[in-house]
């Protein structure tokens, strides 16, 4: 782990097909720890395939199947000996449609803490502690404090999301996915969620997919684009918007095609 | 402009006796309905009284109350869903949440629809053959408790499935990628939000158990057994019972001069022991479903 400490997730000649439709086609990649990284390209690319290679969810539709390798934290997710509620654990994911549980607001945060805990493991002043510094960070706890006992799935949809991302925290993830977070969301939730991602670099990878280059260009710190299952460019951001070295990319982020 | 043409006219005329021929049809049930229960309270009303319910038939069944009926039919039932409750639910929980997507499984979602729909009394020869001779059981109340379980099984499955998969995927989604375990997922989230579900299949399974004849009959249901009335526990699990639908059956067809009160007070106690039954149900589906939002 120490030779490369920069790098969350690496990956080489990763391809995936889903029965004969090839979805990436041999991507490596290297996505570096505490950034936001975006990804971009038109429909059908292939990010959000990429974008849950990162915590195998994507073997649960079947008929799938995958080549080369993923690293995360310099360990080949796809080895026999990984715990795939492990990895889960340290690489968690926000929808497109904020899906909290439909339990309490309190329950919701610590329930991640309690499925990988054993009952007596797990002390209420641990918990509370945990619920409080969880919600700080996704800034829900000034506003929900007084009502940790509520439903979830009663609050607003911008509270849900950040709900959601603040579930994830908890258990300490080294990567959270996030797969168009804001695309369910009005303008001002889009902002405040934004807000919120910002305040988590530093401490967590994000890897975000979006369909809006403007979100794109204000909240990730590199772009991938990608097209028909290839990765065609991966800088910073400010250099894909400003100086794209293709032609495709600088196509697409202009709008021609999408 | 905007005037009404003959066409237009000819529509509203046909849209007007559609709705009179649906509501006619729906008319046309209810007053059966409501004849029958009316019909059936009037003529029971005689023998009607608590010592109906407490005191044992006398006189070769021409006087006298159902009390062992009426037990019988209770111990019938809560055993029967007792025995079918547990297994029907988890038998669901593995076919909705656990079993792939294939063949095998199709083919075992498609029998079990179709097992709801066997006879009752073929369901009463197999009870006969599996648990009264076969696993030697006896006739008793266990065997046909079990025969009445192995027939609602299909409809508690059934049932439980479709609660099952009434939760949203989303929510299983959310579990999984915090690394849940299916067990984990299903024990938080997806059982609490589908017990409402559940329990309209509990309460179909009664209302059924509790109305055949058949599946009882060759099973562990007697003609007649003296136990001490008002007595609750009168009953052992190896013992034969008498039961309130074949209480009916037999005094309406197998006893002379039977008091004409007595068959109708009989069937107003069971309909009523079927809709208590339902009603508690009801009311406890209420309460989950009040206090589920999403």
């Amino acid at each position: 782990m120490s030779d490369e400490p920069n790098y969350s997730i690496e990956t080489k000649d990763l391809s995936l097909f889903y029965g004969d439709f090839q979805a990436l086609n041999k991507v490596s990649v290297n996505i570096n720890h505490g950034k936001i990284t975006g990804l971009i390209g038109p429909s059908g690319c292939g990010k959000t395939t990429l974008l849950r290679c990162f915590n195998r969810v994507n073997e649960r539709f079947g008929n799938v199947t995958t080549t080369g390798e993923i690293k995360i934290l310099s360990k080949n997710i796809y080895d026999d000996d990984v715990s795939l509620i492990q990895l889960r654990k340290s690489v968690g994911m926000v929808f497109q449609r904020p899906n909290p549980l439909p339990i309490s607001v309190y329950e919701n945060v610590v329930f991640g803490l309690r499925i990988h805990s054993r009952r007596k493991d797990l002390k209420k002043t641990q918990l509370d502690e945990a619920v409080e510094k969880a919600l700080r960070e996704v800034y829900l706890w000034d506003d929900l404090k007084d009502q940790l006992h509520v439903k979830g799935t009663t609050l607003q949809l911008e509270q849900q999301q950040k709900l959601c991302i603040a579930r994830l925290l908890p258990l300490k993830p080294e990567v959270i996915l996030m797969d168009e977070p804001c695309s369910a969301l009005d303008t001002e939730a889009t902002r405040a969620v934004e807000e919120l991602m910002h305040g988590l670099t530093g401490k967590y990878t994000i890897v975000i997919v979006t369909h809006n280059m403007a979100q794109a260009r204000r909240v990730s710190d590199e772009c991938i684009f990608m097209l028909l299952g290839e990765l065609v460019e991966h800088t910073r951001t400010e250099d894909m918007f400003l100086n794209p070295s293709h032609q495709k990319t600088a196509d697409y982020i202009e709008g021609r095609y999408g | 402009m905007f005037q009404e043409t003959p066409y237009i006219r000819h529509k509203l005329r046909v849209e007007k006796s559609a709705k009179t021929v649906f509501l006619l049809m729906t008319v046309l049930i209810i007053i059966p309905l409501i004849m029958i229960v009316t019909y059936m309270v009037y003529k029971a009303s005689p023998v009607l009284s608590m010592d109906f319910l407490l005191t044992k038939p006398t006189n070769g069944m021409r006087q006298g109350g159902i009390w062992p009926a009426l037990l019988g039919t209770l111990y019938l039932v809560l055993m029967s869903l007792c025995i079918a409750a547990p297994v029907g639910v988890m038998a669901a929980i593995y076919l909705n949440e656990y079993a792939k997507d294939n063949w095998l499984t199709r083919t075992v979602n498609l029998a079990v629809i179709n097992l709801a729909g066997v006879p009752s009394i073929v369901h009463a020869l197999f009870g006969l053959g599996a648990f009264v001779i076969f696993a030697g059981i006896g006739r008793s109340i266990l065997a046909a408790a079990l025969t009445l379980a192995v027939m609602t099984l299909p409809v508690i499955i059934t049932s439980t499935k479709e609660s099952l998969s009434a939760v949203p995927m989303s929510f299983r989604e959310a579990c999984w990628n915090v690394g849940a375990t299916k067990w984990q997922t299903i024990r938080g989230i997806v059982l609490p939000n589908s017990v409402s579900g559940m329990l309209t299949g509990f309460i179909l399974e009664v209302s059924r158990a509790a109305g055949e004849t058949a599946p009882i009959m060759f099973t562990g249901a007697v003609f007649y057994k003296a136990i001490a009335e008002g007595d609750v526990f009168a009953y052992g699990l190896l013992d034969q019972c008498m039961a309130l639908s074949m209480h009916l059956f037999t005094i309406s067809t197998q006893v002379p001069n039977v008091p004409e009160a007595l068959p109708y007070g009989t069937a107003v106690v069971l309909l009523s022991t079927v809709l208590a039954v339902n009603a508690i149900s009801i009311g406890l589906r209420v309460y989950i479903r009040s206090r589920k939002k999403w």
